[in-house]
């Protein structure tokens, strides 16, 4: 019984009413930075870890304010993806295809409370995961090599067939685009700049949360410019706050399935929370079927990916508490914070500071409560925050998203670049190109590479390297049945998908 | 209009925490947070304060870029003659330094205050390796070159490569394609590479290894030190088994080069404060750093001898030119 009174020391500490009030603060600043477009969980808590500092914080308390944060970031995310179309942070891009054609079919208030719902599944699942499973679910790490890593994200790029289902030559066109942006920088390999044109700006390559907001914010800021604030997007109305019983009922395997995969993928190093939305909802969606009417504005396509991405965000937090490996962005930011309060994260951690772990967990099982309750019955504060005229909301979402992408690097240039990303995605836009495979592009390009790159140097250029283990092999199968099965479906459906972007 | 007001508040506060303090001192840290030198910004700046080697808590801001030439670039151009500004650096610094890395920037462009505490270079196995020494190692490379692979947390040429290539020159192999290294994103994921068998041995830091040594997953085959290094004093070191490498990360601090002598003796001494303190021993201890204090003067001498002799090993073993 081991856990029960560990979880007690947890309680014990997370219920202290400074310790309380730290978690419902943080969910509720957390909520307003993962709503806010362009403020994602991992610049949110970036940028917040300074407060812990000037409040004098303990190392407990330090912790559970920012997992608060995150955790909230990522409850928030999907307020904007559904009301704006505008994801909210970058593992909120797959909610917007579902949510924003639930809300403007009216339904924006039932997609809201489907999404809230589904998020403290994911997370709540991923809580209970991370403290039943975190010393296990660590040494499934060491399972993956170049290999192993290259296969998965050839499965993620696979299934982008099936997400841009109604022209894949212009998905086709849009990943490659993904990809060439995702080759600028130093390459890892041979220590040599690419595409820089010397600009040491570009030396570190683009950094995915500039052309994020640039391709959305920004590029929806062009559009309203052009149409003098008339057929924009912005501007959902959300007339009352019910709660859709019977969808939830209706999605309660979909919230279960997705909270597992979304976990799996967090827990895998690098990968995170955008990988497990993109998968839980990919996942779902071949579930489903061409009867589930993926895209179209269901509640499973809302649910999936909430469920997804919250129990990522719970996943990450296993590879950084045990191996001190951070799981995505964020969790990267809180190893940061846990190195300056002197807390070496790694298989130790959990014997070692057993107050700390502990706490923390049973706080964010506590902050998951807290969140259910602000994101249902009180999602309409968070609503309002966003529900300002657009002509008052669109400089605040480019100013917003101008002191969010400065507040990443503090460089002017990226401030251009997110502008250019902004003309970007306003062309591609009115040429019909989908902008979702650019941005998975430059999110798994790099680390694609790099993999295979590994690979072949671990094999002396030998491509049969990359079936040379169950895993990979599984991981090949599944991409290449991921790839091929939509063209098959494709034939049989009557009306093509449309894909909101 | 209460919603607008809220949202400004908001965005005030955020903007508010961007910019405290315009007298404080600041410390750059040329990366993003979680590495090396935002450990180095963090805790000198927090560690100055609380000793009151500073008068306010130093402000910490994170410069990441073309792997701390951005913040290098910044500093030498814009901000010659600032008398508050101080940079985190470290071994990786005055590796691209020597390897022109830094668009044709040079170590004499900035003044290198000094480097307190040091994180020793170490080789590491998984523990079912058949390897059981740093010569084991060496001898099944020489047997088979080309065929054993090393994984490391810095990109091709970088500092965790230049380790075993030292180690490989000093045992008379001077092919540097007698062993295959893969870069990975940081140590633990290069240990993660070498336990799971991917890779025959991991070259990193010893911070890099703590938890996995008490874990029980790897094994240290040497240090890469003059002497053991306490708290670790069953490691031996590459000396002792008959291979003489010394390879150590510095974590140190530079300043701009146009600040007076009072200025660099000023955050020497600083400098010093922190390293004679027992909250940096604390802070060394935890995070598997070795002392390692040369601070003032000779510390930029220091770092012009590792200039000169790892340009001198880059153009040996090829990396650069």
């Amino acid at each position: 019984m081991d856990l029960l009174n560990n979880l007690a020391i947890g309680f014990g500490i997370a219920l202290s009413p400074y310790t309380l009030m730290l978690a419902v603060f943080g969910c509720f600043i957390g909520t307003i930075i993962g709503a806010l477009p362009g403020l994602g969980p991992s610049n949110g808590v970036a940028i917040l870890i300074p407060l812990t500092f000037s409040m004098g914080l303990d190392a407990t308390s330090a912790l559970v304010l920012m997992t608060a944060v995150y955790y909230g970031a990522m409850y928030g995310g999907r307020i904007s993806s559904i009301l704006l179309n505008i994801p909210g942070d970058e593992p909120a891009l797959m909610t917007t295809l579902d949510g924003y054609p639930m809300a403007k079919a009216g339904r924006a208030g039932d997609a809201l409370v489907i999404s809230g719902v589904a998020s403290f599944t994911g997370a709540f699942l991923s809580t209970v995961g991370l403290m039943l499973l975190a010393p296990l679910l660590a040494r499934v790490a060491f399972k993956f090599g170049p290999a192993e890593y290259f296969a998965l994200y050839l499965l993620a790029f696979a299934t982008l067939g099936g997400i841009a289902s109604n022209n894949q030559a212009k998905a086709a066109i849009a990943s490659c685009i993904g990809l060439g942006i995702a080759m600028i920088g130093v390459d890892n390999n041979s220590g040599l700049p690419r595409l820089t044109f010397g600009n040491m700006h570009l030396f570190d390559g683009i950094d995915f949360l500039v052309a994020i907001v640039g391709l959305f914010a920004i590029a929806e800021v062009f559009f309203f410019i052009e149409s003098h604030g008339k057929n924009t997007s912005i501007g959902v109305k959300l007339d009352k706050v019910r709660v859709p019983w019977a969808d939830i009922w209706d999605t309660r395997w979909t919230q279960l399935r997705a909270s597992v995969i979304g976990f799996i993928a967090g827990v895998l190093p690098g990968a995170g929370a955008s990988l497990g939305s993109f998968l839980a909802y990919m996942s779902e969606k071949s579930v489903a079927g061409e009867e589930g009417k993926f895209g179209t504005g269901v509640a499973k396509g809302v649910a999936a990916p909430e469920a997804g991405n919250n129990a990522a965000a719970g996943g990450a937090l296993v590879p950084m508490l045990t191996l001190g490996v951070p799981g995505s962005g964020t969790t990267a930011v809180l190893l940061a914070l846990l190195m300056t309060l002197n807390i070496t994260p790694g298989p130790t951690l959990f014997t070692e500071r057993p107050e700390v772990v502990w706490g923390l967990i049973a706080s964010l099982l506590i902050a998951n409560f807290v969140l259910l309750l602000m994101n249902v019955p009180m999602v309409r504060i968070f609503v309002k925050i966003l529900s300002v005229p657009p002509w008052v909301l669109l400089p605040g979402v480019t100013m917003v998203s101008f002191v969010g992408i400065y507040s990443l690097s503090g460089s002017y240039f990226d401030l251009l670049l997110m502008v250019a990303f902004g003309v970007l995605g306003w062309v591609l836009r009115k040429l019909d190109v989908p902008t979702v495979p650019i941005i998975l592009g430059i999110l798994l390009g790099g680390h694609m590479e790099d993999s295979l790159r590994r690979a072949m140097v671990l094999s002396d250029g030998d491509w049969t390297y990359l079936f040379s283990s169950g895993i990979a092999i599984t991981l090949w199968a599944v991409a290449v049945a991921g790839f091929v099965a939509p063209m098959f479906l494709r034939n049989i459906m009557k009306k093509p998908q449309r894909i909101t972007d | 209009m209460t919603n607008l007001t809220f949202k400004a508040l908001v965005t005030g506060a955020m903007l508010g925490l961007g910019a405290t303090a315009a007298q404080a001192a600041e410390c750059i840290a040329p990366a993003n947070p979680g590495g090396g030198w935002d450990f180095t910004c963090r805790q000198i700046g927090k560690i100055m304060h609380d000793i009151g080697a500073v008068d306010k808590p130093v402000q910490v801001t994170n410069m990441a870029g073309a792997g701390g030439g951005l913040a290098f670039t910044h500093v030498v151009s814009e901000r010659g003659e600032d008398a508050d500004l101080i940079v985190a650096a470290s071994s990786a610094t005055s590796t691209r330094l020597a390897q022109n890395a830094y668009a044709g920037m040079t170590a004499d462009q900035v003044r290198f205050v000094g480097a307190i505490g040091a994180d020793p270079g170490v080789i590491v196995v998984g523990k079912d390796s058949p390897y059981q020494s740093l010569n084991d190692l060496v001898d099944a490379i020489r047997a088979e070159p080309g065929k054993l692979a090393f994984a490391g947390g810095s990109a091709t040429g970088g500092f965790d490569h230049l380790k075993p290539l030292m180690i490989l020159q000093r045992a008379g192999i001077n092919d540097v394609r007698a062993i295959k290294y893969i870069g990975v994103d940081g140590g633990a994921d290069a240990i993660t590479q070498t336990v799971g068998g991917f890779t025959a041995a991991m070259s990193g830091d010893m911070s890099e290894i703590v938890g996995f040594l008490k874990s029980g997953d790897v094994r240290a085959l040497a240090v890469l030190t003059e002497e053991r290094v306490p708290g670790f004093d069953d490691i031996p070191t590459a000396k002792e088994q008959g291979i003489d490498v010394v390879a150590v990360n510095w974590r140190g601090l530079y300043i701009p080069k146009d600040v007076s002598d009072e200025t660099f003796n000023m955050w020497a001494e600083r400098l010093q404060k922190v390293a004679d303190s027992d909250e940096w021993a604390e802070a060394m201890a935890a995070n598997g750093l070795a002392p390692f204090t040369k601070v003032g003067g000779d510390f930029q001498s220091y770092v012009d001898d590792v200039v000169a002799e790892i340009r001198t090993l880059s153009k040996e073993i090829g990396v650069i030119q």
